[in-house]
């Protein structure tokens, strides 16, 4: 669907587990457009599925999970070496990732 | 356009915004013949820089009549959802469950305590029905709630609620359309004249004439008011929102400066700057808007902000509304308020049928020419 008008160095990362190939300076949603995902995240409304539309920082679509770190701009996020991406299931759950749910169960 | 493509109608409402929607469709609805004469995209709109509160808690400390109106407006809010949720063609994620005011200090918390003894002993029966909550109460109230440290407590109005401002300046124009009033975006008014026994209002792209006008132009009322005759001083008072990607249900009643939509986004108000002209945003007030957001809600820390924006609200110079019938232009009326929302469904429902018969006599506390000599200009709510 997308190619490259130039080659580069090339960087390894994963989406959901799996290895792909990106060039150092991309973004990591010209990266996972690259490799052919298009669906980066499912809405926390509808659980519709959603991938990048304005490519610049703007429309809040392309969402991704970095590194554990949820509801990251695929598109504002330059991809490195060893990245682990994951798509963004629904909201991020901030309470969840600062660890005060388990402070409330405790 | 033009006169002879428009024709003639019963009334023209200057100002598309959230009060001139809502007389244009109240006036529609009463079966007259309604033009709302809009500006461009690049209006200065309150209607879509405001917080979606239906809200009594703050409203009307120093005039009862206030407190009235705005009690009358959200009880009428039940089923006025209803029929706006019909006519936009969705729900307009209007609830009301209560709403708060989050205190962080003794002082905030003594204040309110102190604002709902004034407000019964003006209003009696007719204040909010308003109680303080200390800490523990609080979290009784939302136990799944994270309270930062510093929460003391807040105020709780039970009467209180909030909607989306955007789907019901969508319902108002699509209840205009159904009832056979016409739309008119596109130029600002830049005159309003006496004409053939109507009013002809001058825009940039053809000129428009009814037997009435109705001038509810927000921060524009000023000028274009003086035009048929009545004296209503706005300043425009800015005002600055953040919104958060939609997130988990954090908090389950909305608060003054603090509610999460129906879709789950955290928007996070409001300033009240005085004497700013330009609908901009400024580092400082959003970094402080979001500092107390966090206080108050500590899992907002890693929240991202997807937007900001500033929007210029009119204020009159006591802070509460005002509608005004000319006494040298028959036929010509005038209303601004900062408390569109809230006040929605009185101008459909209370506003517009005294504008119709022509006899604002109910709503006399609200004359303007109570500002005639007013010096003191207050921060109003």
């Amino acid at each position: 669907m997308y190619s490259r008008p130039t080659d580069g160095e090339v960087v390894t990362i994963t989406f959901e587990g799996e290895e792909l190939s990106a060039r150092r300076g991309d973004s990591v949603a010209a990266a996972l457009l690259a490799a052919g995902h298009v669906v980066f995240r499912d809405t926390p409304v509808s659980g519709a599925g959603r991938g990048p539309y304005c490519m610049m920082g703007a429309c809040f679509d392309c969402l991704v999970e970095i590194d554990g770190e949820p509801a990251r701009q695929a598109c504002m996020t330059e991809v490195r070496e060893g990245m682990r991406v994951a798509r963004q299931r629904g909201a991020a759950d901030y309470a969840l990732h600062t660890g005060a749910a388990a402070d409330e169960a405790a | 356009m033009g006169t002879e493509q428009a024709g003639r109608f019963d009334f023209m409402v200057v100002g598309g915004g959230m009060v001139g929607s809502a007389i244009a469709y109240g006036l529609a609805r009463q079966g007259a013949r309604v033009a709302l004469l809009d500006e461009g995209d690049l209006a200065l709109r309150a209607a879509r820089g405001n917080f979606g509160l239906v809200w009594t808690q703050s409203k009307g400390d120093g005039m009862p009549g206030y407190v009235s109106l705005t009690r009358e407006s959200a009880q009428a809010w039940h089923d006025f959802a209803d029929e706006m949720s019909g006519l936009a063609g969705r729900d307009i994620g209007y609830r009301q469950a209560g709403g708060l005011d989050f205190c962080l200090t003794q002082a905030d918390y003594d204040e309110r305590a102190a604002r709902i003894a004034r407000l019964h002993n003006q209003s009696g029966t007719q204040a909010p029905n308003m109680v303080m909550l200390d800490r523990p109460a609080l979290q009784a109230l939302m136990p799944s709630t994270r309270l930062g440290d510093r929460v003391l407590g807040a105020l709780l109005c039970h009467d209180d609620g909030h909607v989306n401002p955007l789907y019901l300046l969508r319902g108002l124009h699509a209840g205009l359309r159904a009832a056979g009033g016409v739309h008119l975006p596109g130029a600002p008014v830049t005159v309003i004249e006496p004409a053939a026994g109507g009013f002809l209002a001058r825009r940039a792209d053809g000129d428009v004439l009814a037997d009435r006008v109705v001038v509810a132009a927000g921060v524009h009322t000023t000028r274009l008011a003086a035009m048929v005759g009545i004296d209503l001083p706005v300043r425009p008072v800015r005002g600055q929102n953040i919104v958060t990607e939609r997130l988990p249900r954090l908090l389950p009643l909305p608060a003054s400066a603090l509610r999460q939509t129906e879709e789950g986004v955290v928007q996070i108000g409001v300033t009240h700057e005085d004497g700013e002209a330009e609908p901009v945003t400024t580092v400082p007030a959003l970094a402080r808007m979001a500092a107390r957001a966090v206080n108050v809600l500590p899992d907002l820390a890693h929240a991202r902000m997807v937007r900001a924006w500033g929007a210029l609200r009119p204020m009159t110079p006591d802070g509460f509304p005002a509608y005004a019938a000319s006494s040298t232009h028959p036929g010509a009326f005038a209303c601004a308020c900062h408390s569109g929302v809230t006040l929605a469904a009185a101008h459909v429902r209370r506003v517009a049928p005294a504008i119709v018969a022509g006899d604002l006599s109910a709503l006399a506390s609200f004359d303007p020419a109570r500002f005639k000599d007013m010096t003191h200009v207050q921060p109003a709510h």
